[in-house]
């Protein structure tokens, strides 16, 4: 948990999180991330061999909140109208995005 | 020569409880309609210099004001919410409002519908006043990350309201809004209550519907109400709270008369004292007016004794991997595509996303999406990301622990008073720090609520911070009345 992010770590992790860092961002986040990281290994203090990770906090509350599941029954949804009139570029029906297959 | 003095400029403006504005609008002193024009004229004058509101609803505000104007005509019964104003946190989306979670990506969005804490609070009868400035999709703890411009704190304007609901207990502190709704992840409703002097409340994890919320960590988010006193905190959160079929994760709990609740004395209940979140890096002036509070806890008959949570110093580290893990997998759904800001010069689909999530995220949110999607990444998974859930659990258990043995714990809600604009922006870390003793509560799921808790020489709110078990909001609410009753 002390690894050393570089300039390549951060090149890769913002392509996977599809951003495009600026020339003089990708440096600052180099360090952002050491120092940040730095600090959360504090973490490899503790021992938690055994311990089962906790996902979400609704088992603390009572054992039936761990899964709630709602009936499998069709459900209004929101008007097509409304949702495409929000949309940067449509057609009414789709949403409307540069060419991905050359034909 | 004189030295120069700079005058502090204040703002700070206390709203009428809900009990005095329902007998004015029962007693026809007057009308909602009335109300709601003066409190827009009161946003005209002040909002220039503290910058709370992004946007106004007043089209929806005033048909809402007539509407409660016309029952209270008639002579029916009013709902308990009868033309309260409110302000709206801008991560909350109402139908037809610009939706903005205080970034650019989102600019120029008008949502479809209404978020349920929005519309329980309407049909309670309050008038809803427009949308609050914030961080960047909840991602800060002073306000400074909005992509809409920094809110000011109405007791000193060259400081912080805190974050990320600023504009939240920034309005109701400015008498811009009667109550406000806000969300807190880690820390996010608390901290400013504390800063800008009012009660904000940390509701149980699944007590409020998050349908509508703009989200930033589905674990950990929350919705809940700010207030000027903790009893009109208490009825709000009674309107907004229970069981939603759209919010899988809300809770199927019965919603107690949480205004009744804060009414009983807290005699005889067990408030526990944990020395972790007195240590080193707490300022002393916060400290000496956070042992007056406890001092008069004690004299209102509550039994005050030492509890130990050790894994409190792991906390921030744990939620700074959990919240944004989490928030790179929420915040992949701003694409340029759907809704707000597209990019407009992109040949490719590929282009398209990075182009439209270069130019529309903020520097704070394209941080912790690295450091989520870093996390998450193959190779660091356990390492990291495993690692931080496994201390959710300690840190969860922990607190499940010291609540057989007491009732609530009282802590001071932030490290410090509020701090100045610029203070902290060019080192993450340090404005990490800022919610080092709202983190646990999040990560353990359990509620709170912040009361005001006298102030420093220099006349900045210290709060106090009561935490309680799971559902045991009514507890929290005691506990914080009988803070407030003691006038520190």
């Amino acid at each position: 948990m002390t690894a050393k992010v570089t300039l390549q770590d951060v090149e890769r992790v913002a392509e996977l999180a599809h951003l495009e860092l600026a020339p003089e961002e990708a440096p600052r986040m180099v360090g952002d991330l050491n120092a940040i990281l730095d600090y959360v290994a504090e973490l490899n203090e503790l021992d938690t061999t055994g311990v089962e990770p906790l996902a979400q906090v609704s088992e603390l509350e009572s054992a039936e909140r761990a899964s709630v599941l709602r009936a499998d029954v069709q459900l209004p949804s929101l008007d097509r109208g409304a949702v495409m009139a929000a949309a940067p570029e449509t057609d009414q029906v789709f949403f409307k995005v540069p060419k991905v297959i050359e034909r | 020569m004189p030295t120069e003095t700079k005058t502090v400029e204040n703002y700070v403006e206390k709203p009428k409880t809900l009990a005095e504005l329902r007998a004015d609008l029962v007693g026809g002193k007057v009308k909602a309609a009335d109300l709601a024009a003066r409190y827009y004229d009161r946003i005209a004058e002040v909002n220039p210099r503290l910058n709370v509101y992004l946007s106004l609803s007043k089209e929806r505000a005033l048909a809402q004001a007539a509407r409660v104007d016309a029952l209270a005509a008639k002579g029916d019964p009013l709902p308990p919410l009868a033309g309260v104003p409110v302000g709206v946190k801008d991560v909350l989306v109402m139908k037809g409002a610009p939706a903005t979670a205080g970034s650019k990506i989102l600019k120029g969005y008008q949502p479809p519908y209404d978020a349920t804490a929005v519309s329980k609070l309407e049909a309670a009868g309050a008038v809803l006043l427009g949308k609050l400035n914030c961080d960047e999709f909840a991602m800060g703890s002073s306000n400074e990350n909005s992509a809409y411009g920094p809110v000011r704190n109405p007791v000193d304007t060259e400081r912080v309201p805190g974050g990320s609901s600023g504009g939240s207990a920034a309005a109701v502190a400015a008498n811009m809004a009667v109550a406000s709704l806000g969300t807190d992840t880690g820390g996010s409703i608390r901290q400013p209550a504390s800063f800008c002097g009012v009660v904000g409340v940390l509701p149980t994890y699944g007590r409020v519907s998050r349908y509508g919320l703009i989200a930033f960590a589905s674990s950990l988010d929350r919705v809940g109400p700010f207030a000027g006193n903790v009893r009109d905190a208490a009825t709000l959160l009674g309107v907004i709270a229970g069981h939603d079929p759209k919010d899988a994760t809300s809770s199927p709990a019965p919603v107690p008369d949480f205004a009744a609740e804060s009414d009983k004395p807290v005699e005889g209940l067990r408030v526990g004292v944990p020395a972790e979140y007195f240590a080193e890096g707490l300022d002393a002036e916060v400290r000496a007016n956070i042992e007056k509070g406890i001092a008069g806890l004690k004299a209102a008959g509550c039994t005050v004794k030492p509890v130990s949570l050790p894994h409190t110093r792991y906390a921030i580290p744990t939620y700074y991997l959990v919240a944004t893990a989490e928030a790179s997998a929420n915040l992949a759904r701003f694409d340029g595509v759907r809704y707000g800001y597209r990019s407009p010069a992109s040949e490719t689909l590929a282009g398209l996303y990075k182009n439209s999530r270069e130019e529309g995220f903020g520097a704070e949110v394209k941080r912790r999406i690295l450091l989520g999607t870093y996390a998450l990444s193959a190779g660091y998974y356990d390492a990291y990301y495993r690692k931080a859930q496994q201390v959710r659990r300690l840190l969860a258990e922990e607190f499940l622990r010291v609540f057989a043995d007491v009732d609530a714990i009282v802590t001071p809600t932030a490290p410090t008073a509020a701090f100045k604009l610029g203070e902290k922006t060019g080192d993450p870390l340090a404005m990490y720090l800022a919610d080092i003793y709202t983190v646990t509560a999040s990560l353990a799921g359990i509620c709170g609520v912040t009361v005001p808790c006298g102030a420093t020489a220099a006349g900045l709110p210290v709060g106090m911070q009561v935490l309680a078990a799971h559902l045991k909001e009514g507890t929290a609410f005691r506990v914080a009345r009988a803070v407030e009753a003691a006038q520190i």
